[in-house]
C-alpha cells in the first residue's frame, strides 16, 4: 500500500494492483504451461517406456549375459537368430498364433456383441458373466485348460470316448499342430470378451434411427450389418484389433504354462523362446535380439492402423 | 594370504574375534574353536542375513530349513530371513539380483547354475575344501557344476536324483521280480507289461525335469554324449544312433504314449492313478502315495537307472547354495553355509527331507535314514553314477544352452513322431554345434 497525494491535497490509500509471481508469470505463458503439464507424462514414459526400450535395443546389439558387461556385436545376435531352426519355427508360430487368434476373437467377438446388443431377460447378467474369462488371472484359469487337455484326464477326451466319437484318446498337447490349435483356442476363449464387450460398447453408441431408415429403404439384417452397423463401428474395431494383436504377439504365460514350447520346440514363440535364451541360458543379449524381431511387425501394424483410423475421421 | 571374494582368512579372524569381544560370545580359536564347539560365530548387532531358496517339493525339508536359519540367528546375533519362491522363477530373481547388485545373501544354485552366474558369485574355496577334508570329496557332479575357472562358487549342498519308482506287483507278474538292470532288460518286461495295459510313463514335453533325465542318461547309457572333453561336439555317433532307436522301440512297445504331452507332475498323476507300471522321477511320488495311497506305496519299489552298452548313468546336476559377490554380508553367510553344512546341522535337515534329497559327499550314504526305509536305498547310491549337463565337458553356459533349448530331449521326440533316428541326431548336431559355437 502506498499514499499518493492528488490534487485536493488530501493523500488517498491506493490498493496497488497485485502482480502475478513469476511462477504464475511463466505459466500465463501457453507453451509454458502446456510443457508443465505434459512433463509428469514424459518423466514416466521416458522411465517406465523409453529407458527399457532404449536398454532393449543396446541389449540386442550386445554379447551381455548375466553378470558381465556387454560388447557392442552389431546384428551378429539378429544372425545368429535366423540361423537357428527353433528361432525361425517360433518366428512363423507367432505369426500363425496372432493371425489366427485375432480374426477367430474378432468374429466371435463382433457375433457375440450383435447377440448381447439385443434385449432379453438378465442381459446384464450374461454381459457381466461373459468378462469372466478375461479377468481370471491367465496362469489360473491355464491351470484349468491344461487339466482338460491332459494326456491321461483331459475331460474333452473322457466325454469324447463315452458318447463314442473317438476310440482312443486325443493327445491334445502331444502333437506339435493340434497344440497349436490348443494355445490358439485357449486364447481366443480368453481374449473375445474383451472384444465383445468394446464392440458391444460401439454398437450401443449407433442411433436407431439409421437402422430404422435402412430397414424402411428395404435393407435386410445382413446389408444392413455391412452398409450402417460395420462402418459406424470401424474406429473402435480398429483400435480392438491393434491392442488385441499387440498383446497376442506378446503372449507369454498361456503358452509357457501349457506347452512351454514344446513338443519339439513346436509352439515357441518369441516371449517363450527369448525368455528360455535370456533367462534360463543367462544371455541377455541375444534374447533381447529374439524380443526385439517383435518390434518392425508391431511398429507397422500400428502405423498403418493409427493411418487407417486418421483416414477414416 | 589373500581369499578369493575379497576377504582374507586373517581379516575374518581378527573381525571374528573382535565381534565376540564386542557382543561377549566367545570365538577364541577362530573357526576351529567354532566348529568344534558347533556354535555359529556372532556379528555385530543389526547385521542381517537374507537367503533364497525353492519351495521344496518336501514341504518338512523347508520348515527344517527355515528353522535352522532360525537358530542360527539366535546363536548368531543375526537377523536370518528366508524367502522361498517356485523353483521357475530362481533364474530371473538370480539375474536381477546380478545385475542390479541388490538381493539375497545367499541364493541356491541348481545343476550347472554356478556356470551361469560365475561371475557374481563369491569364491567360497576355503569353505568347500574344509567340508570335502572333514566329510571326503564331493561327488564329481557336484564339484563340475559348482567349480568354475578353477575356483568354487558354490557349497555343494545336495542332490536330489530321478530313479525309477515301480510297481513291484505288476512287474513281478510280468516276469521280473527286481527291477531291470539293463535297458534291454526293461525294454522286455515293458512289453509285457503294456500288452496288459500297464505301460512305463516318459514324459518327452519341453518340462523342467523328467525329459532331460531321460535323454542324457540314455545317451549316455548307449556310449554317446552331446561333446568330448574338450568341446567338440561329437553327438552324431552310432551310440546316439542306438540310443534314439531303442527308445522309438520302447515307446511304441512298452511307453505310455501320452508322454509328449506330459510335464514334470503328468507321470506323478498317472502312476498313482494306476495307468503306468513304471516312471523316472524324484522320491515324490513314493512319499504321496505313502500318504494317500498307502496300499501303492506298499507295492512301489525303486530301481536304478538301467545300464547300457556305455554304462549307468543319472544326469542329476546337484544343488549347491552361492554367496553373491555384491553382499556386503559375505562373511556372515559364509559362517551360516559353514554352520548348515556341519554334521548336526545337515543330518536334521537331510532327516526332514526323508531320501528326497542326498548328501554332496559318500559321507551321507551312511545316515540312518537310509536304514529306516530300504526302499529308498537306490537314491542313496545314485549319485555315484550322476553325470552334468555337458559331460564329459565343462557343464559352461554352452551346455546351458543346449539344455533349455531341449536339443537332446527333441532329438528323442522328433524321432518318436516318425523321423528317422539319424536324421533327428544330425539335426541335434547341427543345434549343438550352433549352441556350442
Amino acid at each position: 500500500m502506498s499514499r499518493i497525494t492528488i490534487a485536493t491535497g488530501v493523500p488517498v490509500a491506493v490498493r496497488e494492483a497485485r502482480r502475478p509471481s513469476r511462477l504464475g508469470q511463466l505459466l500465463e505463458k501457453e507453451h509454458v504451461l502446456a510443457g508443465a503439464l505434459l512433463a509428469p507424462t514424459l518423466v514416466i514414459l521416458t522411465l517406465f517406456i523409453a529407458y527399457p526400450f532404449v536398454l532393449g535395443i543396446w541389449l540386442a546389439v550386445s554379447d551381455k549375459v548375466v553378470g558381465r558387461p556387454g560388447n557392442f556385436i552389431g546384428l551378429d545376435n539378429f544372425r545368429v537368430n535366423l540361423n537357428d531352426s527353433i528361432f525361425l519355427r517360433a518366428f512363423q508360430n507367432t505369426f500363425v498364433y496372432t493371425f489366427i487368434a485375432t480374426v477367430l476373437k474378432l468374429a466371435l467377438g463382433m457375433a457375440a456383441a450383435l447377440l448381447l446388443n439385443h434385449h432379453f431377460r438378465f442381459k446384464r447378467l450374461v454381459r457381466a458373466s461373459m468378462l469372466l474369462p478375461w479377468i481370471i488371472p491367465t496362469v489360473l484359469s491355464t491351470l484349468a485348460w491344461q487339466w482338460m487337455f491332459d494326456a491321461t484326464f483331459s475331460v474333452f477326451n473322457w466325454m469324447l470316448l463315452n458318447v463314442g466319437v473317438i476310440s482312443d484318446r486325443i493327445l491334445w498337447l502331444g502333437d506339435g499342430t493340434l497344440a497349436m490349435g490348443c494355445l490358439i483356442t485357449v486364447n481366443v476363449w480368453r481374449g473375445m470378451p474383451f472384444f465383445a464387450i468394446t464392440l458391444l460398447a460401439g454398437l450401443q453408441t449407433i442411433n436407431p434411427d439409421l437402422h430404422e431408415a435402412a430397414e424402411i429403404d428395404g435393407a435386410n439384417a445382413w446389408q444392413r450389418f455391412w452398409q450402417v452397423t460395420l462402418p459406424l463401428i470401424k474406429p473402435i474395431m480398429l483400435v480392438v484389433v491393434l491392442f488385441s494383436m499387440i498383446a497376442t504377439f506378446a503372449d507369454f504365460q498361456l503358452i509357457y504354462v501349457l506347452t512351454r514350447g514344446g513338443p519339439y520346440s513346436s509352439t515357441h514363440v518369441f516371449g517363450t523362446y527369448a525368455y528360455e535364451i535370456a533367462m534360463r541360458a543367462a544371455k541377455l543379449g541375444q534374447g533381447a535380439s529374439i524380443s526385439l524381431f517383435l518390434f518392425p511387425f508391431l511398429l507397422t501394424v500400428i502405423v498403418f492402423q493409427l493411418w487407417y483410423i486418421r483416414r477414416s475421421d | 594370504m589373500a581369499e578369493s571374494g575379497g576377504t582374507s582368512i586373517l581379516d575374518r579372524r581378527t573381525f571374528l574375534k573382535a565381534a565376540g569381544a564386542a557382543t561377549g560370545v566367545a570365538v577364541a580359536g577362530g573357526i576351529p574353536g567354532i566348529v568344534a564347539a558347533q556354535k555359529a560365530p556372532s556379528f555385530p548387532k543389526g547385521t542381517k542375513l537374507n537367503i533364497l531358496e525353492w519351495v521344496s517339493f518336501v514341504p518338512a525339508s523347508d520348515v527344517e530349513f527355515k528353522r535352522l536359519a532360525t537358530e542360527f540367528g539366535k546363536l548368531a546375533g543375526v537377523d536370518v530371513t528366508v524367502d522361498l519362491i517356485n523353483m521357475n522363477d530362481l533364474n530371473p530373481r538370480i539375474a536381477s539380483a546380478i545385475e542390479t547388485k541388490a538381493g539375497p545373501d545367499i541364493i541356491m544354485m541348481i545343476s550347472n547354475w554356478p556356470h551361469l552366474y560365475a561371475d557374481g558369485l563369491a569364491d567360497v574355496d576355503d569353505l568347500a575344501e574344509e567340508i570335502a577334508k572333514r566329510d571326503g570329496a564331493f561327488y564329481e557332479h557336484n564339484q563340475k557344476v559348482s567349480v568354475v575357472g578353477g575356483h568354487w562358487k558354490a557349497v555343494p549342498l545336495c542332490s536330489v536324483p530321478s530313479t525309477w519308482a515301480y510297481r513291484e506287483d505288476w512287474f513281478k507278474e510280468a516276469g521280473a521280480s527286481k527291477f531291470p538292470d539293463t535297458w534291454e532288460e526293461l525294454r522286455k518286461v515293458g512289453i509285457e507289461l503294456k500288452k496288459k495295459k500297464r505301460p512305463l510313463g516318459q514324459a518327452f514335453g519341453h518340462s523342467l525335469g523328467d525329459p532331460n533325465n531321460w535323454a542324457y542318461s540314455v545317451t549316455w547309457g548307449f556310449g554317446g554324449t552331446e561333446i568330448d572333453e574338450a568341446g567338440k561336439v561329437v553327438i552324431n555317433s552310432k551310440a546316439t544312433i542306438d540310443a534314439v532307436k531303442f527308445t522309438v522301440a520302447l515307446w511304441k512297445e512298452a511307453l505310455d504314449e501320452g508322454g509328449l504331452a506330459w510335464d514334470d507332475s503328468s507321470n506323478n498323476r498317472a502312476y498313482l492313478a494306476g495307468t503306468i507300471s513304471a516312471t523316472i522321477n524324484g522320491a515324490s511320488i513314493y512319499f504321496v502315495a505313502k500318504r494317500q495311497f498307502p496300499d501303492i506305496a506298499k507295492v512301489t519299489g525303486h530301481g536304478h537307472m538301467p545300464k547300457g552298452p556305455g554304462g549307468r548313468f543319472y544326469n542329476i546336476g546337484g544343488q549347491g547354495r552361492s554367496i553373491m559377490k555384491y553382499s556386503k554380508n559375505q562373511q556372515v553367510a559364509k559362517e551360516f553355509l559353514r554352520w548348515f553344512m556341519d554334521r548336526p546341522q545337515y543330518d536334521k535337515w537331510m532327516a526332514a527331507n526323508d531320501g528326497y534329497t542326498v548328501g554332496p559327499t559318500p559321507h551321507w550314504e551312511k545316515h540312518p535314514l537310509w536304514e529306516k526305509d530300504p526302499k529308498l536305498i537306490p537314491f542313496r547310491e545314485a549319485s555315484r553314477f550322476g553325470r552334468w549337463p555337458g559331460y564329459p565337458g565343462v557343464p559352461s553356459r554352452k551346455a546351458s544352452e543346449a539344455l533349455v533349448k531341449y536339443i537332446l530331449v527333441d532329438m528323442y521326440a522328433q524321432a518318436i513322431k516318425g523321423m528317422k533316428a539319424e536324421d533327428a541326431v544330425k539335426w541335434a548336431e547341427g543345434e549343438l554345434k550352433k549352441a556350442y559355437a
